[in-house]
């Protein structure tokens, strides 16, 4: 569990980057922050590994305060994944996953060994591993750096704007295999980004955030969609738009789900999920 | 060539000496400019005396260096060792402007990276800094590699032997296959330890023969 107790974050020159701040991570949920730039997203994700200090408050893991904890070892415990994968450009693709076991003490050779493990649970080839970063698509970056941050296997997962630097059809296969990973291994899981639809496809709760980090609303993604609090959550779900405003036509008995300008975006299978969240 | 090949031994004999005089100070300037250039690129406050002041060293004429540092150190005039500390300046007057240079030259997102997965600040600099500082830091070395070897022919000025010894000898007994000698064998000698700085960075970055391929 991580927990937030009223952390503020103030530059000196007194620019307030997080004015007030208190959230509890439940212990292998996936929580998501979202909001546009400065609104203190990633401040907040990196008083977590103490790579910021709060000015004021604490953050606790497991009812720990983490600057009771050695920076560079709570840094080592927890995965940290990085926009556009953040990897090392002179490192090889198993030398970037074995970084935190090789820094940790691990010998280099069983560290490799078992990146080559890692490459395969992340959808990619072990073939890579000799293989600079600079020699791989975006996807391919971003799957190393979620090799990497679970190499030391972590219980607490922080991602930056995991996703952000692929494209969207990448990025949806990529979402839909964080789920099927987090399926697997039940990690805590506190991600940051700006894309609202991002946070609804991997998030079991969502928490919108405004400039300094002002909580506008927090719920499953659900909830949001069902109920923005007010203009800013509605508008920043984009609550209201065509995209958002579906429809059912019939058509031949078959029951075709269409947004506010009548596009077709899928097929409503009858009561498949009915009783599903 | 008939000059050559009668003084092939005192040749020889003068291209070890510059040798000698020219890998420490090199070598040295290296070992004392990363530090410095690191802590020039990380620290506002030290940047600006560190640059300005090493640079100034640059603006100090040699042979009345050559002077200064035996007056200070209680160095021999003549010794090897007055040469190599005053090369040694000049190699970091140009070498420390180089790292800083080099570890600004760093990503800040890797650095970053190196932070978030549990770098100490000693396994930061070591394993992910100074190897991406590599490639501007090598070219840094490079010059001053070039410009130590040139400079080490003034200490035969003052008497310090070296293949500046053919020049100041040539000249005084009007042998032009000495002067020559002295001039093809310095360059020589530059090129050949250039080309070796150029190979040690390719085998210690391999990295980089990737990303151009």
């Amino acid at each position: 569990m991580i927990e937030f107790d009223a952390v503020r974050k103030e530059y000196p020159g007194g620019t307030v980057a997080v004015a007030g701040f208190s959230l509890r991570v439940p212990s292998h949920s996936v929580v998501a922050l979202v909001g546009s730039s400065g609104s203190g997203k990633t401040t907040l994700l990196r008083m977590v590994n103490r790579m910021v200090e709060p000015t004021s408050g604490a953050v606790r893991i497991d009812d720990v305060d983490v600057r009771s904890l050695d920076p560079v070892g709570l840094r080592r415990s927890i995965g940290y994944v990085l926009q556009a994968g953040g990897l090392l450009p002179h490192r090889t693709v198993a030398d970037n996953v074995a970084t935190v076991p090789v820094l940790a003490g691990r010998s280099r050779r069983e560290a490799r060994a078992d990146a080559l493990g890692l490459l395969e649970r992340v959808g990619l080839d072990p073939a890579l591993a000799d293989r600079y970063p600079a020699q791989l698509s975006g996807g391919q970056q971003q799957r190393v750096g979620v090799a990497r941050a679970l190499a030391a296997d972590p219980d607490i997962l922080l991602m930056d704007e995991p996703f952000g630097a692929v494209d969207p059809i990448v990025r949806e296969q990529l979402q839909a295999e964080l789920r099927a990973l987090q399926a697997e291994l039940g990690k805590t899981i506190l991600f940051v980004t700006h894309d609202v639809d991002e946070a609804f496809a991997l998030a079991d709760e969502v928490v919108v955030l405004r400039a300094g980090a002002e909580i506008a609303q927090r719920g499953t993604p659900t909830e949001i969609l069902a109920a923005p609090a007010d203009d800013f959550v509605a508008a920043f779900v984009g609550a209201g738009t065509a995209r958002r405003t579906l429809r059912i036509r019939e058509l031949d008995g078959r029951r075709v789900v269409v947004d506010g300008d009548d596009r077709p975006t899928g097929v409503l299978e009858a009561d498949a999920r009915e009783g599903a969240p | 060539m008939t000059w050559l090949s009668q003084n092939l031994h005192i040749v020889w004999g003068l291209l070890a000496d510059h040798l000698l005089l020219s890998v420490p100070p090199i070598l040295l300037s290296l070992v004392i400019s990363v530090p410095l250039g690191r802590l020039a690129a990380g620290s506002r406050r030290w940047r600006t005396p560190l640059l300005t002041g090493t640079g100034l060293l640059y603006a100090i004429p040699s042979l009345p260096l050559f002077i200064i540092i035996p007056a200070i150190t209680g160095f021999a005039l003549r010794s090897p060792a007055t040469i190599i500390t005053a090369l040694t300046l000049y190699g970091c007057a140009l070498l420390v402007r180089g790292a800083a240079d080099a570890f600004a030259s760093v990503p800040e997102d890797v650095r970053l990276a190196a932070e978030a997965t549990g770098h100490s600040r000693w396994a930061s600099f070591w394993r992910v800094e100074l190897p991406l500082a590599g490639p501007v830091l090598l070219s840094s070395l490079r010059v001053v590699v070039v410009s130590t070897v040139s400079l080490v022919t003034v200490g035969a000025v003052i008497g310090t032997a070296s293949l500046g010894t053919l020049f100041t000898d040539g000249f005084q007994r009007g042998i032009e296959a000495s002067i020559l000698t002295g001039i093809v064998l310095t360059v020589v000698v530059a090129v050949v330890l250039d080309a070796l700085c150029v190979l040690a960075g390719r085998a210690a970055m391999p990295w980089r023969r990737t990303v151009s391929a």
